[in-house]
């Protein structure tokens, strides 16, 4: 009993969120629905982004390569004229973004600050124009997945990721599971010891830790669970093409972790939900009439507003107007 | 590829090195000098070139000049606006981290990008270069060279002696040095950093503006053109090393010739090239090739 009441003390509002999430398709209507799976899809890949950027202090940006690579796998790997099963799909999509994330990073963990930067964005723009410039993948058309995925065991489908319901369902089940096991991941002995990495590297060597090898796994398992999005991705829309790894793609999803406050898992789900909304709200004609074409304007006012106002992100905020109204009322105290 | 193509080649090479150059040293002098990434240089030569389409029917019929007097124009106003920008954005970037200066300034690339659809809408543009640039000069027996190109690479020549000149010789230029070096030590010794950091951002700026206007004859003028240079502006930047003028300036030709033959050599892999050159130089020395204090 007091275990149920510590987790619901503890993940009180994760629950609470899943639950409106699960709920949602009952009043939602079919646009929406379809809203909120683009949105979980871009939430689990600012997730993945939050174990580099959050918990290690790596700043990547040339995430989306990772993305973009399991996307390609779950695609090009898909039967032609079958459907291919989950079960084997989702790892194998997963396997490849893992593994090009262990080259990428056993190579740019080398470098530091600015040029990890940078070296990061070099290996997304390789990706890209490999995907770009040859035949693989369809070259700058991008290539089709016609017949997607199912979940079925022993001849009888149970889920088919044809059903936007059956899919909406999928994609909660996949942002739910990576917020827990981040959740236990960075509590555990291996997530102290990023902390310790992102807080002072010269001292957690100095402790005896090699802190290469950490570095390097996490930048793995960052990879990995981006490509559990670029699959999502690839099946939601049936369609890849090679702007999904370019840089735009990299900085809206830093752009998201930092809207919502870098350092805390809840604060890159409320970044995807809120950069979504924030381009769904400025793309809207009902609100801005003539000036909707031109939402772009709207939303880079937003985020210069928005971080110049809120350095912690929207995680912080509550905090952040707490101190305000302290420093405001001391003298009055006084 | 016989000697004529090859020289062609090379010349193109070297251009497009000069150019990338003028974009990456303001670049570099802004993020060695002052701490800030700034994501919307692209978008300073982006105006640079759509001013030169705006400003040339503006300038001919008004002031009765050409191609020069925009350029002049030009450049005055990218100072001015430099300047502004600084005053009323860019100094307020100073004390946040990184993250959220990518993010700002990400935030300000789209502002300017929409502001030009706005004023100027979306179409491609063609500036033409001044009559008397617009021969070609012949190489050999059958190629033939544009001379407005190789007017290009003098004028990037000369501006970057020109800020050779000014960084190694002048009294601005070493507290420019010195501030790369070290900033807290500089203004202690009583060196203006606020004016030395608007100076610089104001220089930067122009850097990058005339860079778009003179490239406007040969590349056209379209939406979205800043990022692309923006992208390479930076690979330049950190091969060469954060703050080095010199290192900047090898590292643009460097990627000026690999970019070119490339293109020619290997169609289909042309675009990885720089990248693979920018992984294999930061791999071998992980910071840059000049890297400043």
């Amino acid at each position: 009993m007091t275990r149920v009441q510590s987790l619901l003390r503890r993940a009180g509002p994760e629950i609470a969120v899943t639950l409106l999430l699960a709920a949602f398709p009952w009043f939602g209507g079919k646009f929406y629905v379809d809203l909120a799976t683009t949105i979980m899809i871009l939430a689990v890949f600012a997730l993945s982004l939050e174990v580099l950027v959050g918990a290690t202090g790596l700043v990547s940006f040339g995430h989306a390569a990772f993305f973009g690579v399991a996307a390609y796998a779950a695609t090009l790997l898909s039967p032609k004229a079958a459907a291919a099963s989950v079960l084997w799909l989702l790892p194998a999509s997963v396997l490849a973004a893992a593994a090009f994330a262990a080259v990428v990073g056993a190579l740019s963990l080398r470098t530091r600050g600015i040029y990890f930067i940078m070296v990061t964005l070099a290996f997304a723009q390789m990706a890209y124009y490999v995907f770009h410039d040859t035949k693989l993948g369809g070259g700058s058309d991008g290539i089709y997945l016609y017949v997607k995925p199912v979940l079925a065991i022993g001849g009888a489908t149970l889920v088919s990721l044809d059903q936007p319901l059956a899919f909406y369902y999928t994609t909660l089940a996949c942002l739910v599971a990576t917020f827990a096991f981040l959740a236990v991941v960075l509590r555990s002995r291996f997530g102290h010891a990023l902390a310790g990495i992102r807080a002072n590297e010269v001292r957690m060597r100095a402790a005896g830790y090699s802190t290469y090898p950490y570095k390097l796994a996490a930048f793995v398992l960052a990879g990995g669970l981006a490509g559990v999005a670029g699959f999502l991705y690839a099946v939601k829309d049936g369609f890849v093409n090679p702007e999904i790894l370019s840089w735009h793609q990299s900085g809206a999803v830093l752009l998201m972790i930092i809207l919502g406050g870098v350092g805390r898992l809840r604060g890159a789900v409320l970044g995807a939900f809120a950069f979504a909304l924030l381009k769904e709200l400025f793309q809207s004609e009902a609100i801005f009439g003539p000036l909707a074409r031109h939402w772009q304007l709207l939303l880079g006012f937003a985020i210069i507003g928005c971080v110049a106002l809120m350095p912690e992100g929207l995680i912080g905020l509550p905090a952040q107007l707490r101190r305000a109204r302290l420093r405001a009322g001391a003298p009055r105290a006084a | 590829m016989d000697l004529p193509t090859f020289l062609v080649q090379c010349l193109n090479a070297v251009q497009y090195g000069l150019l990338l150059f003028l974009v990456a040293s303001g670049l570099t002098l802004i993020f060695g000098i002052m701490g800030v990434i700034n994501l919307a240089h692209g978008s300073f030569y982006m105006i640079g070139a759509y001013l030169a389409y705006a400003l040339a029917p503006f300038v001919a019929q008004h002031l009765g000049g050409g191609f020069f007097t925009a350029l002049f124009l030009g450049l005055v106003l990218a100072v001015a606006f430099g300047y502004a920008l600084e005053w009323g954005f860019v100094s307020y970037l100073y004390e946040r981290d990184h993250l959220q200066q990518v993010l700002m300034t990400y935030g300000l690339i789209l502002v300017f990008e929409e502001l030009r659809s706005l004023l100027l809408g979306d179409d491609v543009h063609g500036v033409q270069p001044p009559g008397w640039l617009t021969g070609s000069v012949p190489l050999g027996d059958l190629m033939t060279y544009p001379v407005y190109r190789l007017f290009m690479s003098g004028v990037c020549i000369a501006v970057a002696l020109a800020l050779y000149a000014v960084i190694a010789r002048t009294r601005i230029g070493m507290a420019i040095r010195a501030g790369a070096s070290n900033r807290e030590m500089v203004q202690s010794l009583g060196v203006d950093i606020r004016f030395l950091y608007r100076v610089v951002f104001a220089a930067g700026v122009a850097l990058a503006v005339l860079a778009g206007m003179i490239a406007a004859p040969v590349s056209s003028v379209y939406p979205g053109m800043g990022n692309q240079v923006l992208i390479i502006s930076f690979v330049v930047v950190v091969i060469g090393g954060i703050g080095s003028i010199r290192g900047a300036f090898l590292a643009s030709l460097l990627v000026g010739i690999v970019d070119t033959f490339g293109k020619v050599l290997f169609p289909q892999a042309a675009g990885v090239l720089v990248y693979v050159l920018m992984a294999a130089i930061l791999l071998w020395r992980p910071e840059g090739l000049f890297r400043q204090g």
